[in-house]
């Protein structure tokens, strides 16, 4: 019965979603619908309402305005909380009881949500931590604390899960083992919602994005219906026979941008539409052009392209 | 329950863990000891047990000292887990915000147990060893062990008032000073500059006993202190109570609803927060 409703409905159902503290809106009317299996991810500056907006989801806040839905039920307070079972969070530069042991923190949030000591152990191996399991929280570095917040966030095979820039203060291979962790839990069918300023990390992951400016929705999609959106040029890079780069330049018309010139190579922006044209025409161009590399918008110029259009 | 029981002994174990429990034993312990013996020497000539006689020190000491205890205990016990953001974790998990008051207030209360029955029961069965096995008085004195208990509920509860209300634990700290201060030393104080300077005896005898009644500590110091025929005799304050018509049973409830109305007032404050 449950499943099915699940199943259904929308996991997360936001609508007119507004949140002011005192007179400063911290969010003005957030509409998002999240479904089973999707992953999410916010965009935005510090500021801009990644953090409120998942506290809201998490029911530690209430909206000032809206209504808010998560799993079928409003998650504030009390109201949901046998729900909150099927939840994992790991909070934005999380913190723990120093006194207690890795292990013991773990367990103490097991016990909470009836998950057994054995399954803490898997974790804690899964997250690598398991050699310092035995040592206090406190005596941990950043990236031993982010590992140990994954691990509690995974515990008891969460529904929806809530990451709060998670990779920050971690080495590039723990990023990756801790992605790798997270693929795994979208593969046992898991929701999630993650909010980063690590956009490469999280370009191929996302089903959807969303991007936040002060409060507000700039802009939502996949990362095709981004790149239509911003209309950004496609990159074209073509390598010459050396010393004839200017000549080559020479033979694009006025319309064909070459922002960067030098001894071998050039390299061309068009649009989208147009650049089927370009490529025909540099191929007829003969041996001159010894390479050709087509680059694509990348979803950080996607980023700078949404976040700044307003203040332009 | 579960989750209460849980919660209550993350708090103990945070009590075992930081040597607070033993800390809390080995002074109350200690001074309960060093108060029954020395303070036995002069009972030779009063018609007074050895045990009633420690009881009446040990109260008028442990007036001062439970609050002090419960208190550090319980003064930064939720703005601590606000201002580090351990706060906002728990409280994704499946667990009610009543059931974090009460957990804490239960494990609270529990190290407070553990310490007054390790404590001063330590004292007693010393006590009763040295005087070969008189027993006389052991009501009055497990009397004050239990009212002491509920002295520091009050005084746990008052606490969490602090620690929820406050933004930061530094200022929760300098509060818990101030109710300290105000509940155990200053309120008796002003009834006492009130009554010297009230020469017309305005203040009517039951008024001055509603006002010593409404205090937590006053409560608790009557109640050990002229409870028991041997105590209030020794104690020489008996009159007073009896006079006022006071029943034990009212001294209870008046410490009950200090531990119920500020807990309520915490829960409240905290049901209204947002993380």
């Amino acid at each position: 019965m449950d499943e099915q409703l699940v199943k259904e409905n929308p996991l997360i159902l936001l609508q007119g979603v507004s949140k002011c503290y005192g007179n400063a809106a911290v969010l003005h009317d957030i509409n998002l619908q999240v479904k089973a299996g999707e992953c999410i991810v916010l965009l935005g500056h510090n500021g801009a309402g990644k953090t409120t907006l998942i506290k809201l989801l998490l029911g530690l806040t209430r909206p000032t305005d809206g209504t808010v839905e998560v799993l079928g039920k409003d998650p504030t307070f009390n109201s949901s909380v046998a729900r909150h079972k099927a939840l994992g969070y790991l909070p934005e530069s999380v913190a723990f009881y120093d006194a207690m042991t890795g292990r013991e923190v773990l367990r103490f949030y097991a016990r909470l949500k009836t998950v057994s000591n054995n399954e803490c152990e898997k974790l804690l191996k899964l997250v690598g931590l398991d050699d310092a399991a035995s040592r206090k929280v406190g005596a941990y570095s950043k990236g031993m604390r982010q590992r140990l917040g994954l691990a509690q966030a995974m515990l008891g095979d969460p529904q929806l899960l809530f990451l709060d820039e998670p990779t920050t203060g971690l080495d590039p291979l723990l990023r990756q083992h801790f992605y790798e962790l997270i693929d795994r839990l979208h593969q046992q069918g898991a929701t999630s919602i993650i909010s980063s300023h690590a956009l490469n990390e999280v370009e191929a992951r996302a089903s959807r994005f969303i991007m936040m400016k002060s409060g507000m929705v700039v802009a939502r999609g996949t990362l095709d219906e981004l790149y239509k959106q911003a209309a950004l040029p496609v990159r074209i890079n073509i390598g010459v026979t050396p010393g004839e780069a200017a000549t080559v330049a020479e033979r694009f018309n006025a319309d064909v941008s070459i922002s960067r010139v030098n001894n071998a190579s050039l390299s061309l922006a068009c649009l989208e539409g147009e650049k089927m044209h370009l490529i025909r025409y540099i191929c007829s161009l003969g041996d001159e052009i010894k390479d050709m590399q087509i680059v694509p918008p990348r979803l950080d110029e996607l980023y700078s392209h949404f976040m700044c259009r307003d203040s332009l | 329950m579960k989750m209460l029981w849980i919660l209550a002994l993350k708090e103990l174990r945070d009590g075992l863990r930081n040597r607070w429990v033993a800390a809390a034993i080995l002074l109350l312990g200690s001074l309960a000891l060093a108060l029954s013996l020395l303070g036995s020497a002069p009972t030779g000539s009063v018609n007074a047990s050895k045990l009633d006689v420690t009881v009446i020190s040990l109260a008028s000491l442990s007036v001062y000292l439970i609050p002090l205890i419960a208190l550090m205990l319980s003064f930064d016990a939720m703005v601590s887990e606000f201002e580090r953001g351990t706060m906002m974790l728990l409280l994704t998990y499946p667990v009610t915000r009543w059931q974090v008051v009460m957990g804490k207030f239960l494990g609270h209360l529990l190290i407070l147990f553990i310490a007054i029955l390790a404590g001063y029961g330590s004292a007693l069965l010393i006590l009763m060893y040295i005087s070969g096995g008189d027993t006389e008085g052991w009501q009055a004195y497990v009397m004050m062990m239990l009212s002491s208990l509920m002295l520091g509920a009050v005084f746990i509860a008052l606490g969490y008032i602090i620690s929820v209300y406050v933004k930061e634990r530094a200022s929760a700290a300098g509060a818990a000073i101030g109710v300290w201060l105000m509940f155990v030393v200053m309120y008796d104080l002003i009834l006492f500059a009130v009554l010297l300077m009230d020469e017309q005896q305005l203040m009517s005898q039951q008024l001055l006993s509603v006002l010593m009644l409404i205090s937590p500590t006053d409560s608790y110091r009557i109640l050990n202190l002229s409870l028991f025929e041997g105590v209030s005799q020794a104690s020489g304050i008996a009159g007073i109570v009896s006079q006022a018509g006071i029943s034990v049973v009212t001294l209870w409830v008046v410490m009950l609803a200090w531990v119920v109305f500020p807990l309520g007032a915490t829960l409240l404050m905290f049901q209204r927060r947002e993380l």
